[in-house]
């Protein structure tokens, strides 16, 4: 089942602080679909995804809401991919992959296992379900994130520019691999790389300077979309709307 | 690997035995040298075969003294660690406790420990309880700070994550804060194995029946010095096996630690 999120009339003050990081934002996600959120460093859209995954203290000033298609709250329905791979190095790929079962049921069944396994398999990561984190390189480690953001098995997935610690190549493969087996989930993937927004997004929002969400054009053609000559047009155009928008 | 990297690795590690033997035999020809050509006498400073030969003639006797020391040590070791390891869960699980310990914690600092010993002596009589305490007095402070601050210091990302995947509060702290814990702990725990045996000691000389200690002070009050020398020897060795022990059992529970620094 796919599910619809949408935000509406919602603000964010920290404590402490006089400003709104971001004021009165409305922004619906599709359900089954990537919504690309843009933007320059510190424009609060890590806040926004922060507040959607329920990490922002309730001391803080929150208001507005944040609602579901099915009318049921998106805690436990929510999967989270930060920009670090936050694997834990004292357990094992196979063991971090069944994270969410330990931490929610205090020990993983062998079916479980089986499961991850069969998982790590699809993301091609056979014959490393024994080794520890700090035995793969960026690419490996990042797919096994994503196979733990799989296995978590959620139908809303936040993703805070999980690809951007990688290389060129790494980075292409594994955006075409996410888009495969994220299908049918609702996404929603913060990133500051245009070319990024542009190959994967069905919906693509620019967080403005005067934190306001814009929506945008893009390609119509289906996601991942391949880096050719009009992916570049769109680039060349998105970056100039980016660069008035830095004045 | 390719082979001038075999060939380093092999000659670093079997060198380690072969310079700790050389160092040992270059330091203990100097100190018979002084010895010698400095005429000392025994009741000051007696040579090292001398005290060799003590070594092996009193045997039984050293090894009964070992055994006591090691003993207090072990028990002050684990004693110390529990409380430690319990009063760093205490502060940060319970912020009241917190709020009202910490200050206490560090303001006890100002008080030596060996300060405490005569107290504890008076309390705990002149067995070996005196003893064990004041190891485990001795290694609270560090053991109690280093679990606090590694508990404290959890990466955020670790608990933003278990937080998004509904771990609740014992969970987390079993599961996350714990193991990424451990390595800022581990120092801890190597800074106790070096301190442990310096209150049981001290505790001995203040008063006691027996232990190495209590052996030096005897020894010294007759001026067998070489008697002195090889209990020094003993405790000295027991120590650095105890935190040569230590360290590789922490470097092989906590694998990632010794990882993450190299990165």
């Amino acid at each position: 089942m796919t599910i619809a999120v949408s935000l509406n009339d919602v603000s964010l003050r920290y404590q402490g602080t006089e400003a709104d990081t971001f004021s009165n934002l409305d922004l619906d996600l599709v359900a089954g679909q990537w919504t690309c959120l843009l933007g320059p460093s510190g424009c609060g859209k890590t806040s926004l995804l922060r507040l959607m995954a329920g990490l922002i203290d309730q001391q803080h000033h929150v208001s507005g809401a944040i609602t579901c298609s099915d009318e049921q709250g998106l805690q436990n329905r929510i999967a989270y991919m930060a920009q670090q791979d936050l694997l834990l190095p004292w357990l094992n790929v196979i063991d971090n992959v069944c994270l969410k079962t330990r931490l929610t049921q205090g020990s993983v069944s062998p079916q479980v296992r089986e499961k991850a396994s069969q998982l790590l398999a699809q993301l091609n990561l056979s014959d490393i379900n024994h080794k520890l984190p700090d035995q793969l390189s960026g690419g490996m480690r990042q797919r096994v994130a994503l196979a733990r953001t799989l296995m978590q098995d959620t139908p809303i997935v936040l993703m805070d520019e999980p690809f951007s610690a990688l290389d060129a190549v790494n980075r292409y493969k594994l955006q075409n691999l996410a888009v495969e087996v994220l299908k049918n989930r609702t996404v929603l993937l913060i990133t500051h790389d245009p070319q990024e927004a542009l190959r994967l997004s069905d919906q693509l929002c620019l967080f403005s300077s005067e934190h306001k969400l814009l929506k945008l054009n893009k390609p119509d053609t289906a996601i991942p979309r391949p880096v050719d000559a009009q992916l570049g047009e769109f680039q060349q155009t998105l970056l100039a709307k980016m660069q008035g928008q830095h004045g | 690997m390719d082979n001038s990297n075999i060939k380093s690795t092999f000659v670093s590690r079997s060198s380690t035995p072969i310079r700790l033997f050389v160092t040992a035999i270059v330091l203990m020809a100097l100190w018979q040298a002084i010895v010698y050509f400095f005429d000392m006498p025994r009741y000051i400073l007696p040579g090292p075969i001398l005290v060799f030969s003590k070594l092996i003639d009193n045997h039984q006797l050293l090894f009964e003294h070992s055994l006591i020391t090691i003993t207090e040590i072990i028990l002050g070791l684990f004693s110390g660690l529990l409380m430690g390891m319990l009063f760093a869960l205490q502060m940060l699980l319970f912020k009241p406790v917190r709020r009202w310990l910490l200050p206490v914690l560090i303001a006890s600092q100002a008080v030596p420990v060996f300060a405490l010993a005569p107290i504890l002596m008076l309390w705990f009589g002149y067995g070996m309880t005196s003893k064990v305490i004041m190891a485990a007095l001795i290694i609270f402070f560090p053991v109690t700070t280093t679990c606090f601050d590694g508990l404290r210091h959890t990466p955020i990302g670790y608990l933003d994550l278990a937080h998004t995947m509904g771990a609740n509060k014992w969970r987390q702290l079993w599961h996350i804060r714990l193991p990424a814990a451990l390595p800022t702990l581990s120092s801890g725990i190597r800074v106790a194995v070096v301190v442990a045996p310096i209150g049981a000691v001290v505790g001995e000389w203040v008063g006691s029946a027996g232990g190495l200690g209590y052996l030096m002070l005897q020894s010294n009050a007759r001026m067998q010095i070489a008697d002195m020398f090889a209990a020094l020897i003993i405790l000295a060795l027991f120590s650095v096996s105890l935190y040569y022990f230590t360290d590789q059992l922490l470097k092989r529970l906590i694998p990632w630690h010794r990882e993450q620094a190299g990165h």
